[in-house]
């Protein structure tokens, strides 16, 4: 047995634990969001620091086993597919940290009604279901399971489209809360940019499975 | 002439009672870099050796199949061995000069194919250690022996020796495995540069120089031919799993 097996399997668990940080800012967002929690927002903030570390080292960890063992086949296509997923993860740990910068400028919590129209709740839920999957999907090593995850993104990308009408109609209802309408629609757009990082990822992982590149082409599950 | 350098169809070969290759199909297109990769033992040399029948001066060795160079049948009755081996040239691993001048070393091959012509074999001899990038190292001294060269420069010059007589074929048994990484460089620029006009059959162990410098790339396991594919497609993503657990160092 060579030395790149360990070295992999040491890769995939920084991924792992990384992946695991970044859904918990995720859900830690939410929470933030939802119960106008202050406090949990500087415990975010600490963590963005983590994400962003954990990036450096995985990149790190990946020139290394280019340089140091010249990978082919599916070790190739796995330290390629890592170097992606990194970036697409640290993204989404950003799209955490900005939605609890939005929190930590509130003056007053986020109207409910408002949140629950604008599907603030469904959306959430949706994109850590999507990450949660291709999470497992990427530990079972299980590319159905990380095809799954294509259409749930779908679901985003449709409350994202419906979003301004809604919120437009808000703000003529409710003009009082139209800054906290105004932020919920940058939380759209941001938990819609996490669905398509999670996608990405889930390419990545047919990629690394498969050897098959989706990126750009239609997807099937 | 045929469009294609080199065929094997259907080859069995054993020593003694030891199956060596096992019905062995596949055929390399002309002015194209092959490489054979393989565990030890495997059969990629033993197939090497059938392409200028070295395989023939051991005894107890017996074949069934067919092998091509060049459209021709190289085991037809009517073949002459010795004119088969001037159109098919081979270079080892470990660097084999004769003890003689650096100049006699690329002329053996020549005088040995009956040419007297001193221009005719001045000219031959030239271009041959031009065209094996050694030129420029020792045209001040080509009278010296070859002895003299360093490790990388005798393999440089066999290379010349074997390309002075213009073969059609280049066998190459682990030509750089003796050579430092600089020397190794310049072997593999080397095949690079010669696979313009011949065909090359290498036989190695280096699996980055097998990505490095061949089109196509044949894994032996246990004397099966196991995958024969574009060397972009063995070293990305490869077919047979066994070959996929052999570039990624799982076994052999």
């Amino acid at each position: 047995m060579t030395h790149i097996p360990n070295e992999l399997l040491a890769l995939k668990s920084s991924v792992f634990e990384m992946w695991n940080l970044v859904i918990n800012q995720l859900i830690k967002s939410r929470y933030s969001l939802e119960h106008f929690d202050k406090d949990l927002v500087n415990e975010i903030t600490s963590n963005e620091k983590r994400v962003d570390a954990f990036e450096l080292k995985i990149n790190m960890d990946c020139e290394n086993i280019l340089a140091l063992y010249s990978p082919v086949a599916n070790d190739l296509r796995f330290v390629l597919s890592v170097l992606k997923t990194n970036y697409n993860l640290e993204r989404v740990g950003d799209y955490a940290y900005n939605i609890a910068c939005l929190v930590r400028d509130l003056e007053h919590p986020m109207d409910q009604e408002c949140m629950d129209e604008m599907g603030i709740k469904e959306m959430y839920s949706t994109a850590l279901k999507m990450l949660t999957n291709t999470l497992s999907a990427f530990e079972k090593e299980d590319s159905q399971l990380a095809r799954e995850v294509f259409r749930k993104d779908e679901l985003l990308d449709q409350i994202k489209m419906r979003s301004n009408k809604v919120a437009a109609d808000l703000i003529k209802r409710k003009p009082d809360e139209a800054i906290g309408i105004l932020s919920l629609l940058s939380v759209i757009r941001k938990l819609e940019r996490v669905g398509d990082q999670t996608k990405n990822m889930a390419e990545e992982l047919v990629f690394y499975m498969e050897a098959q590149v989706l990126r750009h082409a239609r997807k099937k599950s | 002439m045929s469009d294609h350098k080199v065929e094997v169809k259907n080859l069995d070969l054993y020593y003694d009672d030891f199956h060596a290759l096992k019905n062995i199909n596949f055929t390399a297109e002309a002015k194209t870099v092959s490489a054979f990769i393989g565990p030890s033992g495997c059969g990629k040399s033993s197939l090497l050796r059938m392409f200028n029948r070295m395989n023939d001066l051991i005894d107890g060795t017996r074949f069934t199949g067919e092998v091509f160079v060049d459209g021709q049948d190289i085991y037809a009755k009517n073949i002459d061995v010795d004119e088969l081996r001037k159109s098919v040239g081979m270079v080892f691993q470990k660097p084999n000069p004769f003890p003689k001048t650096i100049f006699e070393n690329v002329a053996y091959g020549l005088r040995v194919n009956g040419i007297k012509d001193k221009h005719f074999i001045e000219k031959k001899v030239t271009e041959a250690i031009k065209q094996a990038a050694l030129w420029d190292e020792v045209k001040d001294k080509l009278k010296k022996s070859a002895m003299e060269l360093s490790g990388g420069q005798q393999q440089r010059l066999c290379i010349a020796r074997a390309l002075a007589v213009e073969p059609a074929l280049i066998l190459m048994d682990e030509p750089a495995s003796a050579l430092d990484p600089i020397s190794t460089g310049k072997i593999e620029d080397l095949i690079f540069e010669l696979k313009n006009q011949y065909s090359i059959i290498i036989v190695t162990h280096n699996l980055q120089q097998a990505g490095r410098i061949s089109d196509f790339t044949a894994f032996f396991y246990m004397g099966e031919l196991v995958e024969w594919d574009k060397t972009k497609t063995i070293f990305t993503n490869p077919t047979d799993i066994r070959t996929q657990n052999y570039i990624t160092g799982r076994f052999g």
